[in-house]
């Protein structure tokens, strides 16, 4: 992590080109993906406003899914891998036990969680570890329903192509949650927003007094 | 949001579909503004923004990514009897109540384009060539599945056996119903790929397809055409009803 004066960089370039391109894919994703659900839908009760999806039919949905699959699968699994090579998840996301979890949530429940600027709590390594494998999921369900003949194997871990629907809206319903609280952590802690563009953070940047940065 | 490849020429010679996506357009109120072009008669719906032209050639890249993924002694996979589902669902373009009925008496499928012997096939003659069946899943574009029995002759012996180029690109498929569509060759040619007499061991009902229907596990099921009355060999794109209208035209399973 280099320093200048107080400032730190806490966000790698390769990060913040992965994130803000993956934000964009996954809107969009999730848009053409709530038509291509409503065409068909797996749950009576559950039905997409039709001002909320993309493509204005069942073509375009799927017109847009397929295009916008490139771009999400490919800008994924780059920083995936980069991730990983660097070191980047060796030193930002682990160690991660469960007891420290549970410890750092309970003091984030409490108001008492501090805010340390370029290190995240466990409550953070968890979220991120979480969406990132979510991501490779969703992705993995979705070649089994795209293909279920030619990656039938991949199929088969869902439990056929039916289970690999099911696990695909499931994985798409826990990444709008984790969006969610995503962006309402960050709506209350603004600090976190500029160095996802810049890359650098103040290391004596106030905190916010009793609020816990977990965005 | 409209893909449009080429104006494919069974569209020029054919309104009835024109008038069918009219009317499925009005029950469905799920039209994008490039469809209503085509019901206002305006033909330059191709291209319409910027975001068309990219969706249109991703479309077309993802044809070519599916061809290469496309792995011919790939089988879909195979199912139990308790598994199939009969009555099959029935879905087209139009409702039940519009069900083409085809008399077998005067049937005869016509073969045309890059194929040596042109001479037709009763349903007589079908039934007499070597029968294959398997139970597997047909997965519809809109996402649901079913589980059905499907028989007949295995199509890529049929067109071995009527002399077919099979260095072509394409085979197309006129429909009774005014459906069309066609199948890259390797797909014509895959060992599951049945022109379906039977359904669940029973002659197929007209609902499902009467006389036949080319059951292609390994595809989306409107690229599986009913009612076949014309089977051609080309190396021009020949398109597809919903093809031209926006769905994938290679969409492989």
């Amino acid at each position: 992590m280099s320093k200048i004066g107080d400032k730190i960089k806490i966000h790698p370039l390769y990060v913040r080109i992965f994130h803000w391109i993956n934000a964009v894919a996954m809107v969009l994703m999730i848009m053409s993906g709530w038509q291509i659900y409503n065409a068909s839908p797996l749950f009576e009760w559950l039905e997409f406003p039709r001002s909320l999806t993309l493509g204005g039919w069942l073509g375009g949905g799927l017109q847009f899914h397929f295009a916008v699959m490139w771009v999400f699968v490919i800008n994924l699994l780059i920083y995936f891998f980069v991730s990983i090579l660097s070191g980047h998840y060796r030193r930002s996301m682990f160690p991660v036990t469960p007891m420290s979890i549970l410890r750092d949530l309970g003091k984030a429940l409490r108001g008492r969680l501090p805010h340390d600027v370029g290190h995240y709590n466990s409550v953070q390594k968890i979220s991120y570890i979480g969406v990132i494998v979510l991501m490779l999921t969703v992705f993995l369900s979705g070649l089994a329903i795209w293909k279920s003949v030619q990656f039938q194997t991949i199929g088969l871990l869902f439990g056929g192509y039916e289970g690999a629907r099911l696990v695909h809206f499931i994985c798409m319903s826990l990444i709008c949650a984790f969006i969610v609280m995503h962006l309402v952590l960050v709506a209350i802690v603004p600090s976190t927003f500029i160095p996802m563009i810049t890359g650098w953070a103040r290391k004596s940047a106030p905190v916010e007094k009793g609020v816990d940065h977990v965005a | 949001m409209l893909l449009k490849r080429r104006l494919a020429p069974l569209m020029l010679e054919r309104t009835q579909p024109i008038l069918n996506i009219e009317r499925r357009a009005f029950m469905k109120q799920t039209l994008s503004l490039g469809a209503l072009a085509l019901l206002t008669g305006c033909d330059s719906i191709e291209d319409n923004t910027p975001v068309d032209r990219i969706l249109k050639a991703m479309s077309n890249w993802n044809d070519k990514a599916q061809g290469a993924i496309f792995d011919p002694n790939k089988l879909a996979l195979t199912y139990e009897q308790k598994d199939v589902v009969d009555p099959f669902r029935f879905n087209a373009f139009y409702g039940e109540d519009e069900v083409v009925v085809v008399a077998e008496a005067d049937y005869k499928l016509e073969l045309s384009g890059m194929i040596a012997d042109k001479a037709s096939w009763t349903l007589a003659q079908l039934r007499e060539l070597p029968q294959q069946s398997q139970i597997t899943r047909h997965i519809c574009v809109e996402g649901w599945s079913l589980i059905g029995k499907w028989g007949g002759p295995s199509f890529g012996d049929f067109l071995r056996k009527v002399g077919a180029d099979t260095t072509a690109k394409y085979v197309g498929f006129k429909c009774a119903d005014e459906y069309f569509t066609s199948l890259d060759m390797a797909t014509a040619l895959h060992p599951q790929t049945t022109m379906a007499l039977t359904f669940n061991d029973k002659t197929i009902e007209p609902r499902n397809g009467f006389p036949f229907k080319i059951r292609v596990p390994t595809k989306l099921g409107f690229k599986n055409p009913k009612h076949v009355m014309e089977i051609f060999v080309t190396n021009d794109y020949p398109g597809g009803y919903w093809e031209n209208q926006g769905y994938n035209w290679f969409s492989g399973a």
